[in-house]
């Protein structure tokens, strides 16, 4: 598809200028790199990685569930800067930015909470345990983060939106705060383990597998946000035109 | 500094006396909010089979949903009150500081959820057979606990204030972040009622720590949200 030419009126961007495309060719090349490098996870983690004394296979679910939950928080973590920045200096960089950030997060938070409850069953027995805090708490900040999307698909002026979805945002990274700092606060209730990373328990071939995914899945969700950003940013030049074109069109009409 | 403090907490007074001074001509948290809340207890009843060992031990949790459902209901009120005719943008246009606008829905909203929290305490004595063991801490638990919501309520209640989903959108985002609340308040209360063996005041810490990140929030917020509302 040939690229359409800025200036032109007639095309999505060709108003303000800027690419009319989501992909580029460094995200075509890293979306190549992480889908290689999920490859090597999955190699890595169902043939090489040898299955846990205590936890069985289940254990190949950190590879998926760990660096989904860091990358929820990362993701979750630049929607409230983006939430910051949009409210003190109006930067609608940052403001599309936060949108991005918010619908990578809820993804990763949900795959987060599925893959847990999965890991769940086998280990703990149960797929939900309700006295767990961490578990609880993620699902509240993965419900406060939907609130977010419903706000931004509420409609209305950019502005208005913007703004009440920051401040949302806000609310939400006050959560993030309490889901990593419950386990913590609330140690004697619940099931988590402390982190095994840090703790040095892993093998060497299960660390060297969580290290690959950690850096496939920033990988993957440098990806996701860059996409949905330049979603973001075309909708919005896309927006700018549609009024352009009735300004113009209401100008046309006067001076008939 | 104490000039402006006095002049901060004169303007809170004023609109919180303002919103209580509607509530009570229009009698919508007596004659509205309160019998919601004692239906609510009333319908638990049923849905727990009236069987009274549950509802005592369930009481503490029960009597805080309830609670929660009265806070949505309370502060889709508060919302109505300002977005009438521009009321809320008038405010500001008065020269009075958001955050003064803002403490002083929340003060409002609190007082009225109190009040509900008055009606209900003796409503799980009689309808649930619950017994206080700690007086002191069921009211600094109330305190705490009502001022946490409505802090939460106001600011969430600007998030969709002039928004024409604004019912529905309302609890979607106000049930998950009171969640805290609800958890902490349930424990503190299980600790005044003797239905567990926890330590309530270390909950009422928690209900404290909540409700001074949201007002916080919501003296930073409020300004820029009514100027988009």
């Amino acid at each position: 598809m040939s690229r359409p030419a800025t200036g032109d009126p007639t095309t999505p961007t060709g108003y303000l200028g800027g690419p009319a495309r989501t992909g580029s060719r460094f995200t075509f090349w890293l979306g190549a790199a992480t889908l290689a490098g999920f490859a090597g996870v999955a190699a890595l983690g169902l043939l090489v990685v040898p299955a846990d004394d205590v936890q069985g296979d289940a254990v190949r679910i950190i590879f998926v569930h760990v660096p989904s939950a860091l990358g929820a928080y990362a993701a979750l973590g630049l929607t409230a800067v983006g939430s910051v920045m949009w409210l003190w200096r109006r930067s609608q960089w940052w403001d599309i930015t936060a949108h991005a950030g918010a619908e990578v997060g809820v993804l990763l938070c949900g795959l987060m909470l599925v893959t847990g409850m999965l890991w769940g069953r086998p280990t703990w027995g149960t797929y939900w345990e309700w006295g767990d805090v961490r578990l609880v708490t993620a699902l509240i900040l993965f419900l406060v983060m939907v609130g977010y999307l419903s706000v931004r698909a509420l409609g209305g002026p950019a502005g208005s939106v913007s703004t009440r979805a920051a401040v949302v945002g806000l609310v939400g990274a006050v959560n993030i705060g309490i889901v990593n700092r419950s386990v913590n606060w609330w140690a004697n209730r619940t099931l988590h383990q402390q982190s095994s990373l840090t703790d040095g328990k892993l093998e060497d071939m299960t660390l060297l597998t969580l290290i690959l995914a950690f850096v496939v899945a920033a990988m993957a969700i440098w990806w996701m946000v860059m996409h949905r950003f330049r979603i973001g940013w075309l909708e919005r030049q896309l927006a700018d035109r549609d009024i352009h074109q009735a300004v113009q069109a209401r100008r046309a009409e006067a001076g008939r | 500094m104490w000039r402006d403090l006095r002049l901060l907490a004169g303007d809170i007074g004023l609109v919180a006396a303002k919103d209580l001074r509607i509530e009570w001509r229009a009698r919508t948290t007596l004659g509205q909010v309160v019998p919601f809340a004692l239906l609510v207890l009333v319908m638990f009843g049923f849905a727990l089979n009236a069987n009274r060992p549950t509802l005592e031990l369930a009481t503490p949790g029960l009597l805080w949903m309830t609670v929660l459902f009265a806070t949505v209901v309370a502060v889709q009120r508060s919302v109505a009150v300002e977005s009438t005719d521009g009321a809320g943008r008038m405010l500001l246009l008065s020269g009075m500081a958001p955050a003064a606008a803002f403490g002083g829905k929340t003060l409002a909203v609190a007082v009225q959820l109190l009040a509900v929290a008055v009606v209900l305490v003796p409503g799980v004595v009689l309808l649930y057979g619950a017994e206080i063991e700690s007086l002191l801490l069921a009211v600094v638990t109330s305190i705490a606990a009502t001022a946490g919501l409505a802090a939460a309520g106001s600011l969430l209640g600007a998030v969709v204030a002039g928004v024409r989903a604004h019912q529905t959108v309302l609890p979607i985002l106000l049930l998950p972040v009171v969640a805290p609340v609800l958890i902490a308040a349930t424990r503190a209360f299980e600790d005044a009622l003797g239905t567990a063996a926890v330590n309530g005041w270390s909950w009422v810490g928690l209900l404290a720590g909540f409700t001074a990140a949201n007002v916080a929030l919501g003296a930073v917020a409020y300004g820029p949200l009514m100027e988009e509302a």
